[in-house]
């Protein structure tokens, strides 16, 4: 069975993110990027049911500017086989991003689908739910553990509740929680070894999608900033404090 | 022009992000629907009718909407959608995992996780973990859109809605409910709580984490940690207040042996009054606490459960 692993190129989450000041978006130029946290965990636990000899092969697939061949060579330095990336220099919404996957699904017909609940940018938490409904599959969100058998997969999933336990039919698309594992660190050897890795180039008008995205942002602002209040010296006095703010 | 809210529901009682969810949806459209699909969901048909500016309950009471599975649930709204300019549900984790299904299937994009309407037509929403506001405009687009229950006042309560059965239609059968494990607290829920002590890695153990639950149950609050605490293994999944877990907005929030991630402070800077007790003086949680507290929150919390013991009004 083929992997699939979506794999998203975003500021990495230790940039203090900057608002530019026409509005027009988030600064970008010169911050560093990195792989989207959890689609790094997708790649790991990918990578745990190739070991676990549940998988054949984990294909990484990128789809944005020519910047994106790092983030696919970051998810082959962990062990991936190989990687797709699909150049388009637009921003993509998630309905456009999961209706590109679902063509490269139907090229590559992956038995399981794992990618990140969210990316850490736009904080969407929308392509895996979409992409599984474009191809009329099950999914399994903000997944915790999975366990493969020959035809289903058993999802636990991280919700505002607990947790919830659901079984799907293969294929279908798994998106992970922070919880499913810990992503390993890619050693020097397999860094070297990565560069040799195919990556197959394609552009988004190969598949025939428009790339235009359909909402307009208008404008993109600061949020109102919190200042620091007052320090107090002890437990009494905070409790006085906040009996006189009315809050307890 | 109507819109469609889906309410969230324990089969029993309805969670208080569906009146939330509506006040969203009367500022998007001028009629609004509420759909319950659930399982012996009966009794919370007349609890909907009671949220003021429904003037519609859709019930589908069936074994299938038992467990809230997205793909059931999802071809459920597909088959109500049609008639709709929008369709709302609660930024939960329910509502993300069905909504964007929907979405799809209606080739819409989704306006994930707003927090203001400014038109029918535009939307402010969080990115970058609350370090930036995007607006955004989608006119001439049906409206899909996860709504963020803190960012909301619920719709008070009156009565006047009609109910409708639904019939459910036919299950894809891909997916199958195995089990589930939920808390169950006398506290108030996380997201609705007038007050949040929450507890961050300072605490040290699973063991001392009922120190947090102890100054908690002295204010009738709710009980949250940060991702550093859940991880390590001191508190279970759910309590998780951050970017990717739970979004809180209460009038108080106590933040104890948390530093202050942005992830975060992402999931509650914007509670109205912030306390922050710990022992690094450069913790970044101090620059957004209105009252901040350097000091071991070992010696700290037992003073600060004395002197809540002693005179003020009780909580």
């Amino acid at each position: 069975m083929k992997v699939l692993v979506p794999v998203k190129r975003v500021i990495d989450f230790n940039v203090a993110v900057r608002v530019k000041t026409d509005g027009s978006g988030v600064d970008l130029s010169n911050v560093k990027m990195s792989i989207n946290p959890f689609d790094e965990i997708a790649v790991e636990e990918a990578l745990r049911l190739k070991e676990a000899g549940k998988a054949e092969e984990v294909i990484a697939v990128s789809i944005g500017p020519k910047e994106c061949t790092e983030t696919i060579r970051t998810a082959l330095a962990m062990g991936a086989d190989r990687g797709i990336l699909i150049l388009c220099e637009h921003g993509l919404e998630p309905l456009t991003v999961a209706k590109v996957l679902k063509e490269v699904c139907a090229e590559e017909s992956p038995g399981l689908v794992i990618m990140g609940k969210q990316a850490i940018d736009d904080d969407c938490n929308q392509t895996g739910q979409m992409l599984a409904a474009l191809l009329d599959w099950p999914q399994g969100t903000f997944a915790s553990k999975v366990e493969l058998t020959e035809e289903r997969i058993t999802v636990t999933r991280e919700v505002d509740g607990g947790l919830q336990t659901v079984d799907l039919k293969l294929p279908a698309i798994v998106t992970t929680d922070l919880r499913l594992n810990e992503p390993r660190y890619a050693s020097l050897p397999n860094i070297m070894k990565a560069r040799k890795k195919p990556i197959d180039e394609k552009t988004i008008a190969d598949y025939g999608i428009d790339p235009m995205p359909r909402l307009k942002v208008l404008k993109v602002t600061e949020p109102p900033k919190r200042r620091a209040g007052m320090r107090v010296d002890s437990a009494a006095t905070l409790v006085e404090k906040l009996r006189e703010a009315g809050v307890i | 022009m109507t819109a469609l809210v889906l309410a969230e529901h324990d089969n029993q009682k309805l969670s208080d992000v569906t009146a939330k969810t509506v006040t969203a949806a009367l500022a998007v459209s001028s009629d609004v629907h509420v759909l319950i699909a659930g399982a012996n969901c009966g009794e919370l048909a007349n609890e909907a009718t009671k949220l003021a500016g429904a003037a519609k309950i859709l019930v589908a009471d069936d074994p299938r909407y038992a467990h809230g599975l997205a793909e059931p649930l999802a071809a459920l709204i597909l088959s109500l959608a049609a008639p709709y300019e929008a369709i709302l549900a609660p930024a939960t984790t329910h509502g993300k995992n069905i909504l964007p299904r929907v979405a799809a299937k209606l080739d819409v994009p989704q306006i994930s996780d707003i927090i203001a309407v400014e038109t029918p037509d535009i939307f402010l929403r969080p990115i970058y973990a609350g370090n930036a506001i995007e607006r955004i405009e989608a006119a001439g687009l049906k409206k899909i859109i996860t709504v963020r229950p803190a960012a909301f006042k619920p719709v008070e309560t009156n009565a006047g809605a009609s109910i409708e059965a639904i019939t459910p239609v036919s299950d894809p059968e891909i997916s199958t409910f195995v089990s589930e494990e939920l808390s169950h607290s006398d506290r108030p829920e996380l997201t609705a709580a007038r007050i949040v002590v929450s507890g961050g890695r300072g605490l040290g153990s699973k063991e001392n984490f009922s120190l947090i639950e102890s100054i908690a149950d002295k204010l009738g609050a709710g009980v949250g940690a940060s991702r550093a605490a859940v991880d390590a293994g001191f508190v279970p999944n759910e309590f998780q207040v951050g970017q990717t877990g739970k979004i809180v907005a209460p009038e108080l929030y106590i933040a104890i042996g948390i530093s202050g991630a942005i992830q975060h402070l992402a999931g509650m800077k914007d509670s109205k009054l912030v306390v922050a007790i710990n022992k690094d003086e450069n913790a970044p949680i101090f620059s957004i606490a209105d009252f901040g507290l350097v000091g071991d929150l070992f010696e700290v919390l037992p003073e600060l459960e004395r002197a809540l013991e002693q005179g003020g009004k009780p909580s």
